[in-house]
């Protein structure tokens, strides 16, 4: 594969100010420190569990959110002015999680679906404008002729479909994908999942991934990142991760996993973490994992341990990573 | 003689706009210490067949024939008198949200209590002790000072604790689990499923766990029901059903998730979308989407036939493959 980085983040921070007192308020490290790359053409899958920042790498990554610190690169050229950030939007799409609050109510579908090609100047006549939006909804698999209908008439695979038309609308390079079918049925789910890996292969499309279903994540992704609290822990190809996670966290989400097949079910010797994720306004000093990681030791306490290659591709950020494996 | 019986139950909601019927002929057993699954996707019926079970319909909802029997007494129009005294006592009930099922201006060590208080004759210092009790049994720490707390004091892990907790608390036969782990993350969904089990051989109750997970049935469950569009169209032991599915929908739901083998193959999705309730077709309701489907199909529902001793299933296609191979086998004869 071509491993050139279409899109590469560094050191990306976002923190939110949370007021915690009268005059007081404490920042909530979202993402704290996270770099990685995209490859072109690649899909990288983000996991990790509610309110350990995967979505709001996203979202920062396409600056709906404005980076507290930290660098975006996209196709080689880093994203600072206005200017750039109006280009970058124009390559770049997302689709989001609930396809019922993400479309607005009072658009027909045409609407919606033309809506980026107005911001963006995208046609040159009415008809063409027309023209785009019906050969989009066909290529997600909508019919055609609803195009005048109104989000509440479709399900929610179908108003999914519709989503991902609206992001495609701008033919983008690079698209987030932030839960995109978690809300829909298992049935419906799969139909979805083949549409991205379809659209892939044919507009050339690099994804990143956002879920929470790992046996998903591993289906559609290249390579996983997974996220604890903030940080970047484990990045791998997708087969590797699944097969030889390093990471005491990767190693314990992967274990926690309910496989699909009673037999293997019952011989999966599941690795089961103590305690909850703790609040990421009182984050743990160190390795944010070391309160409910069984190897955990002074100097986890003491600094965060870098994310470093421990063979080809294979990235992870533990202090203790050969003592464990 | 099994703990509960359930038999050709339906239950249907009348709507404005007709009549819903949300489940359509079901019927099992559930013996002793088992756990039972139901799975299907939204809108299947599953989470109303359990609310049928407890009674605990919304207004527009009745059960409209069929019987569901615990030990041998009839619930259906049993009254709301005995039902009182079997909800929280015989059967008890966790919800999916943790976060909406638990009373928000009440302590959770009032919320314990009350259960308790109801349905047994302890008093209120014996009511507290079981209650300290049943929390440090389902791992929360701290007992005596979490009873003083309310729920935004609680993750959503240890808010589905204490929904267990309370609903064990008077040692349940049956305790009905409704996606009990949808809500949670995976590492905390491992841990309640954990506990569930610990609890479950410690305590020998049954569990039905009602879930579109396939991944929490192959773990959790004995026995598992597929329902589609309110009517079960396949039951039998996990290992049948997971290994040797015979109803097209079944088939299709293990070809469209992604396992540990089939990757980088194509997933082969269902056609199609769920059916509408409102206006159900004669024949199989799911013979709209399926590949496999005959004209029979779509002319009428088929009865519910028997694979083996430990299966189950309302499917024509099988009707269709046992004559082919009997005409095969005749063939060879001649």
């Amino acid at each position: 594969m071509n491993k050139q980085p279409l899109v590469e983040v560094r050191n990306l921070k976002e923190y939110f100010y949370v007021n915690t007192g009268l005059l007081k308020s404490t920042p909530l490290k979202a993402v704290d420190d996270v770099s990685f790359a995209v490859h072109k053409g690649e899909t990288l899958g983000l996991v990790g569990e509610s309110g350990c920042g995967k979505t709001t790498v996203g979202r920062t990554l396409l600056h709906l959110y404005k980076p507290t610190g930290g660098e975006i690169w996209f196709n080689g050229k880093q994203i600072k002015t206005r200017q750039d950030v109006r280009e970058f939007r124009q390559k770049t799409a997302m689709v989001f999680q609930d396809p019922y609050s993400s479309l607005n109510p009072r658009m027909t579908v045409s609407d919606i679906i033309g809506e980026p090609l107005d911001v963006h100047k995208l046609y040159s006549n009415k008809q063409e404008r027309q023209e785009k939006i019906l050969e989009l909804m066909n290529r997600v698999g909508l019919n055609s002729e609803h195009a005048n209908r109104y989000a509440h008439e479709f399900s929610g695979g179908q108003r999914q479909r519709i989503g991902i038309a609206r992001s495609l609308s701008v033919d983008p390079e690079f698209v987030v994908c932030d839960e995109p079918v978690s809300a829909l049925d298992v049935s419906i789910q799969a139909q979805v999942i083949n549409m991205f890996d379809e659209l892939q292969d044919e507009m050339g499309l690099t994804y990143l991934f956002i879920a929470h279903d790992l046996l998903v994540v591993r289906h559609i992704s290249d390579r996983i990142a997974v996220m604890y609290l903030g940080k970047l822990v484990e990045l791998a190809d997708a087969n590797e991760i699944y097969d030889h996670p390093l990471h005491p966290y990767s190693k314990s989400l992967i274990s926690a996993v309910p496989l699909p097949d009673p037999k293997r079910a019952r011989e999966n010797k599941r690795i089961v973490l103590a305690g909850d994720i703790p609040s990421p306004l009182n984050a743990p000093s160190g390795c944010p994992f070391r309160t409910r990681c069984p190897y955990a030791t002074d100097a986890c306490a003491e600094t965060m341990p870098e994310l470093k290659e421990l063979s080809t591709g294979h990235f992870v950020a533990c202090h203790n990573v050969e003592k464990i494996n | 003689m099994a703990l509960l019986e359930v038999n050709d139950l339906h239950t249907s909601f009348f709507t404005p706009a007709g009549e819903v019927k949300a489940v359509n002929g079901v019927s099992f057993f559930l013996e002793r210490g088992k756990v039972l699954g139901i799975v299907g996707e939204s809108g299947s019926g599953k989470s109303v067949t359990a609310y049928s079970i407890m009674q605990i319909l919304e207004k527009t909802g009745k059960i409209v024939s069929g019987s569901v029997k615990l030990d041998g007494q009839e619930l259906v129009g049993a009254g709301e008198k005995v039902m009182k005294n079997i909800r929280g006592n015989k059967i008890s009930i966790i919800f999916q949200d943790p976060m909406t099922s638990l009373n928000p201006t009440y302590t959770i060590g009032h919320q314990l209590m009350e259960a308790i208080l109801l349905h047994t004759d302890r008093n209120k210092k014996q009511a507290y002790d079981r209650a300290v009790e049943m929390l440090k049994l389902v791992n929360v720490n701290e007992p005596e000072k979490r009873m003083k707390q309310y729920p935004f004091e609680f993750s959503g892990g240890m808010r589905q604790r204490v929904m267990i907790a309370m609903a064990l608390a008077c040692e349940p036969d049956i305790l009905i689990a409704d996606e009990p782990t949808t809500a949670l993350d995976v590492t905390i969904q491992a841990q309640i499923l954990e506990l569930m089990q610990k609890l479950q051989k410690e305590m020998g109750m049954a569990i039905i766990m009602i879930t579109h997970d396939l991944g929490v049935v192959a773990q959790m469950c004995d026995e598992v029901i597929v329902m589609y569009a309110g009517s079960a169209c396949e039951q039998g032991t996990a290992d049948e059903i997971f290994y040797n599915p015979r109803h097209e929908y079944t088939k299709g739901l293990m070809r469209s998730i992604p396992t540990l083998d089939n990757e980088g193959e194509k997933l082969h999705p269902i056609t199609g979308t769920p059916i509408d309730l409102l206006n159900m077709p004669k024949g199989c309701p799911f013979a709209p989407r399926c590949d496999a489907a005959m004209k029979i199909c779509l002319r009428q529902r088929c009865d519910r036939m028997t694979i083996n001793d430990d299966h189950v299933a309302s499917c024509w296609v099988n009707v269709r493959n046992s004559m082919e191979n009997n005409n095969q086998e005749g063939g060879k004869a001649k």
